[in-house]
């Protein structure tokens, strides 16, 4: 089986850009499934569902849905296997920016869109800088400068991926990505032992553990505080 | 390349202060140390902090530099001459019926076909350079020989701009600064002459005029199309343009397409406005996902061009009326 991790920013066309893909793949006889990670609500899962994938849906809720999705990804690629696909597909939102689910030796997609903004590849760590591969969504409806503009920032931030321009409306480009998703020869049996590409950031403090009341008093553990210098007078 | 000093990098090569700029990294004071031991000041906890890994970083600007290098170096080694497409097959599986289509610089080519006809597909095709590995089959060769994958992979240098009457700008940003942008970039050596050359191009276009200090996304439809018409002609590196229809209202349509081809692009149109369509030279008509047929533009359409492009000016004269608050005569 093969294993792609897909992530990138809320509503930047991940859905779209993959159900796209796997109709190119469906069309090529290569059997895909989904599992999509959110953290309060999804119902991707139905799309998935109508569009005939086999799908599983998993809620991180109170956790960080990333922390979730790298202690679920073993039992994942397992009911992946006994599913007889020949691709699965995870799929993530990156939520806080700092965290990315990409394994080692595993591939691992960005995608992100046109309309975020120019700034946008700045702003993302690990989720853009460590893909293999970045699609990038909603160009038809941006000026092929900015298109241009934003690729080329994207480049400077991740000089080693490859950048496919998609279209999660009308295709363009899906079936161009499939061809560099699905790879016969590459197996992937379990994730057990594999490493993440970046360690998740350090969050161990009080309000991790449930605690609501603001003030020093109640704050413990890995407790950062702004720098305000000195108040300008 | 990346055991020399900041100082000495950013000298021989200014774009290298892009991807410090872009990955957050603040030189300035570092000038005298190579990147390693400018990497190697920060912090355990600065680099947690800051999700940084001095290794990858090092291995990526040295990539990144390599890829500027070819960027700056492509233009002079290989001019796009022809674009041929070698026919594959429609969604039914039958041969598409033509031997090989080659077009030139400066050549228009319009493609008609009812919505969902294929058009998407074909442009798909170029743009990814197909070699026989997409749904239709067909070829791409870029002057007569298979295309150099960087074609397909580079993020800078694509083989294909594209053109549709849906996009719109979105920056925040002024006339200028949109354009200023843009060259830098594209690594233009000289953006404020490439910007005064964008904007006259552009105002040619527009029915009305604006200035540099407008922001992008207050322009009127006829002036952004004519703004993205003019920076795609002049400043895009790619040699293609694809253009889906451009609307009638507010702009020249005619002279935009002078523009393009005046760029030595080649112009690949889908339209059903008659204007556009018999500009070209040749149409490709497309069915069920297939070439069904290449029409050479007769002389009886050149000459129903001519009246056309009359009615045209009809037209356009009295919204120019209307503009300025004329009775139409």
């Amino acid at each position: 089986m093969n294993l792609t991790i897909v992530s990138g920013p809320p509503s930047s066309g991940k859905t779209a850009v993959i159900l796209k893909t796997i109709a190119a793949l469906k069309s090529r006889g290569v059997k895909v499934g989904v599992v999509k990670f959110d953290c309060l609500y999804t119902d991707d899962d139905k799309a998935y569902a109508e569009a005939g994938v086999p799908v599983q849906k998993g809620l991180s809720g109170a956790l960080c849905p990333d922390h979730f999705f790298a202690s679920n990804i073993e039992e994942i690629v397992r009911w992946g296997k006994q599913s007889e696909l020949d691709l699965l597909i995870t799929e993530s939102a990156g939520l806080c920016n700092r965290c990315s689910p990409y394994l080692k030796q595993v591939k691992g997609v960005c995608v992100i869109d046109n309309l975020s903004g120019i700034n946008t590849p700045r702003k993302i760590g690990p989720l853009l800088k460590s893909a293999d591969l970045v699609v990038i969504t909603k160009g038809d409806i941006v000026s092929q400068a900015e298109r241009e503009v934003f690729a080329a920032r994207v480049s400077s931030v991740n000089p080693r991926a490859l950048i496919l321009p998609v279209n999660g409306l009308t295709g363009q480009g899906a079936y161009e990505l499939s061809t560099l998703l699905y790879n016969p020869d590459l197996q992937v049996e379990t994730v057990q032992g594999m490493q993440l590409r970046f360690p998740m950031p350090a969050a161990l403090c009080s309000y991790c553990l449930g605690e609501t009341r603001i003030g020093q008093a109640f704050q413990l553990g890995n407790v950062k505080k702004m720098d305000l210098g000195e108040p300008e007078a | 390349m990346t055991k020399q000093t900041l100082a000495r990098l950013l000298e021989q090569q200014p774009y290298a202060a892009d991807f410090f700029k872009q990955n957050k990294l603040d030189i300035s004071g570092f000038e005298q140390l190579t990147p390693a031991e400018y990497l190697a000041h920060f912090s355990p906890e600065e680099l947690e902090d800051r999700a940084l890994e001095p290794e990858r970083l090092l291995a990526d600007l040295a990539l990144y530099l390599e890829q500027m290098r070819d960027f700056l170096g492509l233009d002079e080694q290989q001019p796009l001459r022809t674009l041929t497409i070698l026919p594959g097959r429609d969604k039914a599986g039958q041969a598409e019926d033509f031997e090989r289509l080659t077009l030139h610089t400066s050549e228009i080519v319009s493609i008609v076909g009812p919505t969902g006809s294929g058009k998407s597909r074909l442009l798909a095709d170029i743009e990814w350079a197909a070699q026989g590995d997409t749904p239709t089959g067909r070829r791409i060769l870029i002057n007569d020989a298979p295309p150099d994958p960087q074609w397909r992979y580079s993020s800078r240098h694509k083989l294909v701009a594209q053109l549709s009457q849906n996009m719109n700008f979105v920056m925040d940003l002024t006339v200028q600064g949109f354009l200023q942008l843009h060259a830098e970039s594209r690594l233009h050596p000289d953006p404020a002459a490439v910007t005064r050359e964008i904007m006259t191009a552009a105002n040619r276009l527009a029915g009305e005029a604006f200035a540099l200090d407008t922001p992008v996304t207050s322009l009127s439809g006829g002036q952004s199309r004519a703004l993205m018409i003019a920076d795609t002609a002049i400043l895009s590196a790619s040699p293609i343009v694809l253009i889906d229809e451009i609307e009638n209202a507010g702009i020249d349509r005619k002279r935009a397409l002078e523009l393009l081809v005046a760029q030595d692009k080649i112009v690949l149109m889908a339209t059903h406005d008659p204007l556009l369509a018999l500009m070209a030279n040749r149409r490709l008509v497309i069915n069920n996902g297939g070439i069904c047929q290449v029409l050479t533009t007769s002389p009886a359409e050149k000459a129903k061009l001519g009246q056309l492009q009359q009615l045209d000016a009809v037209i356009a004269a009295a919204r120019q009326q209307l503009r300025r608050g004329q009775r139409l005569s």
